[in-house]
This record gives structure tokens, C-alpha cells and sequence, in this order.
């Protein structure tokens, strides 16, 4: 375990020490996220009001779209001088490879959701603030969903030549459950009379989902990055 | 898992859908052999190099390191393969220590720092250790991920074109490298094109066409005439 963590630990100190020096995937990927929101803006908010329940939709499929990009950019850099298979190579456990890999995303789309609530709150007259702790959960549940089995796809997928346009093929059908999920337990919260009750049972979904999620990939990462 | 002093491929073939890389190819290496995969593009040179690798699990057959599968062995025998692929296995926006260090720790070596220095000393990069890999020549990088690969002193070694691009001088620095290697017992296995500059390096060669092992000639001429005598045998 001290070394699956150790492994994990070393590519996301790794990512991170890229990331910094070159801002290239977080800063392309809250480009993409605040342009989305602002389209959605212009066509759902009528003079200064929004349509009522669309937040909890527009924010999770800016959170779909922009780490899907996310994805694309940060296994692209992992192609371009055929890292990967550096890392596939050496002698630690591949699932701490993922493991790292899937931390790396999950705080870049944190990061990219700190600014992504508040924008949504502002445009769409969102409550954020009435249950940040619970808003926060279903964030931090859902975004390990999407990231858990994103991180798989795109890792067996940096080889294609047409990772591109498999990439979301294969992601968002998967992940439907998770958006779903995330979709109901934010609107229940975003709705005039917030439904904890509700939100809490969304909630619990999406960890079952994440357990699903994380335990499958772990497992099949090594037999689908060797074969 | 113990170290082991051969490598043999044992009737290795990989097939994608119906299409076949590579179709029993079988050779065996001992410790300090250089062998050589020749052959034209897309003859099965990186795949089988994959395979040796463990990258890729072969359709068919077997590759034996001493006396155990890659199966058998698991992530401890890839502590004793070190790789250069074509493309260099280098984050550019890393420096050149923090890559080696990187990989060192990935290997779980006692002081990656000590050894990433040591290495880039070797290279001859010792004074550009903190720069970006990103502005290095071609050269300068395939020192780089030459010293990468061999940083954890691996058994085998399996180089994937690596003369691309180096100028002459750095070419006879890389041949002498391997000539160091191969005094160590390294078995090393190498796919290259750069068939004057490896004349005379190496033990033994695979002429690959068509993912399938064809005879080599029994004449004794420079290695390119052989290999161009291979070629147009089969």
C-alpha cells in the first residue's frame, strides 16, 4: 500500500510540477468551461432572469464538457513523447499509475469548478451558499465518477488515431448515471424549496457509483493498457 | 524475481483483428549480445520490441527472461528492462535532472538524486542538468532518455531507432556506450536503420519483412549488403 501510494503520489507531484510551468490544460479548459456557461447564459436568462431548474443542468454539463477536454489535453502530453509507456514500463503497480493519472485531473477540475459555481450562481441566480457542504459532496462524488472512468479511456485510448471523437463516445454513455445523478441532487438543492432528503439520496448514488467506478478501473487498467 | 543472463523469444506473433504485425519470430540473446532488428518500415521492429518490452502481450508464443515468463515475473522484471523508444519517453517541460529524478523514483532507486547527477555527468550534461529538456537538441534529448534507460542498470536494454538524428559524433558516443553496456552483460536488442554505423556492433541480427524472421545470408560483406541481400532473398 506505502508504495501504491508512493507511485501515486510521484505522478501527481509530476502532473502538477507540468501543469504549473505550462498552464496549458487549465487554462484552455476554463476558457472552455466560462464560454460555455456564457452561451448558456445568453439563451436562458431573459433580462437578468434565468429559466427556472436550468443551473444544476448547464453546471454538470460544463463539468462533462470541459473535463472531457480536460482529458483529451492532459493524455495528449502523455502521447507526445510516448510517456505513457515510459510509465507503463517501469516496475511500479499500473493501477498507481492510474491512480496518480486520476488525482491530477480530479485537481484540475476542482480547480476549474471553484471558478465554474460561483459563475453559475451569478448568471443563473443559483443558491450556492444554502448548502455549500452538501453542493460541494455531490460535486466532489460526481466529478470522481466522471474523472474515474475518463481517466481509463482516455489512458487506452492515447494510442488511437481517433481518440478524439472516441474519447466522448464512449465516455458519456457511461457516465450518464453519474450526470443524472448529479443533475437531481443539485437541482434539489438549487430548487426554491431545497429537498435534503433528495440531494443526500443522489448523493449516496453517486458514491455507490464511484466505488463501481474506481474498483473497475483499478482492475482492468493493467490487462487493457498491455493488450 | 532473480536476474536473468537470456532473453528468448519463442515463436512470438502478434496479430491486430486479422492483420498480423508479426508471425513467429523466435532468437535468443545472451548476456552482452547486441542484437539487431533490421528490416523495412513496418516489419514488426517496435512491435517486437514492445513485446520484449512487456508493453504489449504477444497472440502467440513466448518470450523467456532466464527462465520465466513476463507473466510469471510481473512488474519485478520490468525493474530489470530499461527502453528508448523512437519518441524519447521525456517530459519537455521538465528539466533534464528533474526527468532522470523522476524516473528514479518511478524505478524506487535509493538516491535518485545521486544517480540522475551521476548520469547526466555521463552524458556530458552535467552543466544543463536544471534546463528545460524542451530546449535541447535532438542530440542533447536522446543523451537524456539513453541515460534514462539505463539509470536503474537494467539487464536488457531495447533501443527503438536510436541513432535518429544524432550527428556523427554523437552516434560514436552512443556506440560506445552500448560497447560499455555490453562489457557490463547487458543483453541489449536494438531496431535501426543506421545499418553502417552498427556494422561491426553487432552479435547477432534479425532481418524482419513482413512481420516474419527471413534467413540471413551466408555471405560475409558489409552489413548492408547483407541486409540488402536479405531483403530480396525472401
Amino acid at each position: 500500500m506505502k508504495a501504491f501510494l508512493r507511485v501515486a503520489a510521484l505522478v501527481v507531484r509530476k502532473d502538477l510540477t507540468v501543469e504549473v510551468r505550462s498552464l496549458e490544460v487549465v487554462s484552455t479548459t476554463l476558457f472552455f468551461a466560462v464560454t460555455v456557461v456564457l452561451i448558456f447564459a445568453f439563451g436562458f436568462v431573459r433580462e437578468g432572469v434565468p429559466t427556472d431548474g436550468v443551473a444544476a443542468a448547464i453546471l454538470w454539463i460544463t463539468v462533462a464538457f470541459s473535463g472531457t477536454l480536460a482529458l483529451g489535453r492532459t493524455f495528449e502530453r502523455e502521447r507526445q513523447a510516448d510517456t505513457l509507456r515510459a510509465l507503463m514500463l517501469a516496475p511500479a503497480d499500473r493501477p498507481a499509475l492510474y491512480a496518480g493519472k486520476l488525482v491530477g485531473m480530479l485537481l484540475l477540475m476542482a480547480l476549474v469548478e471553484l471558478i465554474l459555481v460561483p459563475l453559475v450562481g451569478l448568471l443563473f441566480q443559483a443558491p450556492i451558499f444554502r448548502a455549500p457542504l452538501r453542493l460541494a459532496g455531490l460535486l466532489a462524488a460526481g466529478t470522481l465518477g466522471f474523472a474515474a472512468i475518463g481517466t481509463l479511456f482516455a489512458a487506452m485510448l492515447v494510442r488511437a488515431r481517433s481518440r478524439d471523437v472516441l474519447l466522448p463516445v464512449l465516455l458519456y454513455p457511461m457516465t450518464v448515471p453519474v450526470m443524472i445523478a448529479g443533475v437531481r441532487g443539485t437541482a434539489a438543492l438549487f430548487q426554491p424549496q431545497p429537498d435534503a432528503g433528495m440531494a443526500q439520496f443522489w448523493f449516496a448514488l453517486l458514491v455507490f457509483f464511484d466505488v463501481v467506478f474506481v474498483t473497475l478501473a483499478l482492475w482492468t487498467f493493467e490487462p487493457l493498457m498491455t493488450d | 524475481m532473480s536476474d536473468f543472463d537470456s532473453v528468448t523469444a519463442d515463436g512470438v506473433g502478434r496479430h491486430y483483428g486479422r492483420r498480423r504485425a508479426l508471425t513467429n519470430i523466435s532468437f535468443t540473446a545472451r548476456a552482452g549480445d547486441i542484437v539487431g532488428l533490421l528490416g523495412h518500415n513496418g516489419a514488426g521492429k517496435s512491435t517486437l520490441l514492445s513485446i520484449l518490452g512487456t508493453l504489449l502481450a504477444a497472440s502467440t508464443g513466448t518470450v523467456r527472461y532466464g527462465g520465466v515468463t513476463s507473466a510469471a515475473a510481473g512488474a519485478a522484471l520490468r525493474a530489470r528492462i530499461g527502453m528508448l523508444g523512437h519518441d524519447l519517453f521525456l517530459y519537455p517541460e521538465l528539466s533534464a535532472r528533474e526527468n532522470l529524478v523522476f524516473f528514479g523514483r518511478l524505478y524506487d532507486m535509493p538516491d535518485a538524486v545521486r544517480a540522475a547527477d551521476a548520469a547526466l555527468e555521463r552524458a556530458g550534461l552535467g552543466a544543463r542538468a536544471d534546463d528545460l529538456v524542451s530546449s535541447f537538441s535532438r542530440g542533447m534529448r536522446q543523451r537524456v532518455a539513453l541515460e534514462r534507460a539505463l539509470l536503474h542498470g537494467p539487464r536488457l536494454l531495447l533501443l527503438d531507432e536510436p541513432f535518429t538524428g544524432l550527428d556523427q559524433a554523437s552516434a560514436a558516443a552512443l556506440v560506445g556506450r552500448l560497447r560499455e553496456e555490453q562489457a557490463r552483460g547487458v543483453v541489449t536488442v536494438l531496431a535501426t536503420h543506421d545499418l553502417d554505423v552498427v556494422d561491426g556492433l553487432l552479435s547477432e541480427v534479425v532481418f524482419l519483412q513482413g512481420g516474419k524472421r527471413v534467413a540471413a545470408p551466408a555471405s560475409s560483406g558489409s552489413l548492408r549488403d547483407r541486409y540488402r541481400e536479405a531483403m530480396h532473398a525472401s
